[in-house]
């Protein structure tokens, strides 16, 4: 008999296997429920993207690409950060395209941290950023961030939390799960500790189209002496409706872009070529399609706001990415428990917030990138289902 | 008054049956507010009517529609507006429109079958005066309407239903 536990190695069996993985089998396994637990666009990616991709097919461009990406996309993703940030990157040694945003963060996190040195961690957040630490033999450290802080990294917690041992902060803004986002000032605020460190920033930035307030998105590597410490995390995942296409991009500092293709070109070798020629043609004629799908979410964001805080639900107004985070302490179940029996009861699926982290408890995850018809649906169920407790 | 009551209309547009508490979360005004501007726009005719979109298809009714193209020549004292109230005026005619282009009037036109519908054209439509010439086409399947799709393919296509 062969001891497969014995086979694996101690990186690997540090990361644990995810409690809430029972609940989304249940929730998996029961075809008629109602989901709002998904993480991506309910849109398909915009036709003429599609098309692009088809063509570039039909004219038998199937081969690798450069390890860096296509030069005709990474100078659109420089010429995107330009005209979005008026920051400058060079096409040849800054920009990496890569197997969507996860790829960016796994690189990094893997280029950067040796063993024992820690990565700071704002939960609730999505749960990609401390697995691939503990793989790389790193420490995470989360920073829990509160509703009455509407889910923030406020300097005093960062300043907290920083050791000798400090490698790497994550700032994962506008947020999953929590729809945060972080204003200029907030960011400077942040940039204010970090100033005097070592401490390199990995800003995952993937929802960065989707943001409701007045203010634009603002990039953390915008703000002074930032970009030299940047690695910015973007892709075509939730901006253009391209989550299969498996598309995402780093911006850094050639010094260290370097290092993080070098573990891109070995472990992927280049991302996907159809792919890639898709994501040219979303930067050039995209904007107007990505305009349209945020102010459907907007209007779905604001119609979910107002059901659930007409249900008795305490709801932090979230200004980003497609998800709301409404308190459920009100029912006095647990998170997971409120969600059991939601899916039970009703047969509608929400996320449990502790799933994001410890921080996230208290609260449920529930995505807008449904139809109005499906989310009044869901209403009108989770409406009946708070009426029984 | 509320901000932007336009905003009101795109949403109607979308869906009519969204009540006064949902737009007003929706546009971020009262409820208070939503209901007058819904009652100022019914009052000055910009909104007009609210209706249900129906794949007849499904349904044991019989119809069908046609798209007529109509040429006119306006004579002097009858304009282009009174020649359109005269053939909208007849209650099969669903919608009428001034054109751009090679012909002058979209005559949309819903009846129980064939017959009647040619029957429409042939004595109603074409021996009017002002009318020069008429071309009827027959609507074989609609795909959308009021950018609704009628195809029930746009089911969830999604893979994952829950994750993180």
């Amino acid at each position: 008999m062969v001891d497969y536990e014995q086979l694996l190695s101690d990186r690997v069996k540090i990361v644990k296997p995810s409690g809430i993985r029972r609940f989304f089998d249940a929730a998996a396994a029961m075809p008629d429920a109602i989901s709002l637990g998904v993480g991506e666009p309910d849109f398909e990616t915009p036709w003429q993207i599609r098309r692009a991709g088809i063509q570039s097919l039909e004219k038998g461009q199937t081969f690798y690409t450069s390890n860096w990406g296509l030069a005709e996309l990474r100078s659109q993703i420089a010429a995107l950060a330009r005209r979005k940030y008026q920051l400058c990157y060079d096409a040849n040694t800054e920009v990496l395209v890569t197997v969507g945003g996860s790829e960016a963060i796994d690189n990094t996190i893997r280029a950067v941290v040796s063993a024992g040195e820690e990565v700071l961690i704002p939960e609730p957040s999505f749960v990609c950023y401390t697995p691939l630490t503990q793989l790389a033999g790193g420490v995470p450290v989360p920073l829990p961030t509160v509703a009455e802080e509407q889910f923030k990294l406020t300097p005093a917690r960062l300043r907290a939390a920083i050791t000798p041992k400090t490698k790497v902060l994550i700032l994962p803004y506008p947020n999953n799960p929590t729809g945060a986002v972080m204003t200029r000032d907030e960011l400077e605020a942040i940039a204010a500790v970090l100033r005097d460190t070592n401490i390199i920033v990995i800003s995952d930035e993937i929802y960065c189209s989707l943001t409701y307030g007045p203010e634009r998105h603002v990039c953390f590597a915008e703000l002074p002496g930032m970009r030299e410490r940047t690695i910015v995390v973007d892709g075509f995942s939730k901006s253009y409706a391209m989550t299969g296409w498996r598309l995402g991009w780093a911006l850094g500092p050639k010094e260290l872009m370097r290092h993080i293709c070098k573990i891109h070109q070995f472990g992927i070798m280049s991302a996907p070529t159809t792919a890639q020629f898709a994501g040219i043609e979303a930067i050039r004629t995209g904007d107007d399609d990505v305009d349209h799908m945020r102010s459907q979410y907007d209007i779905r964001r604001r119609y979910l706001l107002g059901e659930l805080r007409d249900m008795g639900l305490s709801c932090f107004e979230p200004q980003g990415a497609f998800y709301v985070f409404p308190s459920i302490r009100s029912t006095g179940l647990s998170s997971e428990d409120f969600c059991e029996r939601l899916l039970q009861s009703q047969q509608v699926a929400v996320v449990p917030g502790s799933a994001f982290g410890a921080s996230g408890e208290g609260h449920v995850r529930i995505s807008y990138s449904y139809s109005m018809n499906h989310l009044r649906e869901a209403c009108t169920r989770m409406r009946s289902f708070l009426q029984t407790l | 008054m509320m901000e932007n009551p336009e905003k009101l209309l795109d949403l109607l547009y979308q869906d009519a049956r969204l009540t006064p508490a949902q737009l007003a979360a929706m546009v971020g005004a009262s409820v208070d507010e939503v209901t007058a501007a819904i009652r100022t726009f019914e009052k000055n005719d910009t909104i007009l009517g609210y209706k249900t979109v129906i794949d007849w298809d499904k349904t044991a009714k019989e119809s069908v529609t046609a798209l007529i193209e109509v040429k006119i020549t306006p004579q002097k004292g009858m304009g282009f507006d009174e020649i359109a109230r005269q053939i909208y005026s007849h209650h099969q005619v669903e919608s009428v429109y001034l054109m751009s282009g090679g012909f002058d009037l979209t005559v949309i036109i819903t009846g129980r079958s064939m017959r009647e519908v040619a029957r429409f054209v042939s004595e109603q439509l074409a021996p009017m005066e002002n009318v020069l010439s008429t071309g009827t086409h027959f609507i074989l399947k609609k795909y959308k309407d009021y950018g609704v799709e009628f195809d029930p393919s746009d089911h969830d296509k999604r893979e994952v239903t829950i994750a993180w």
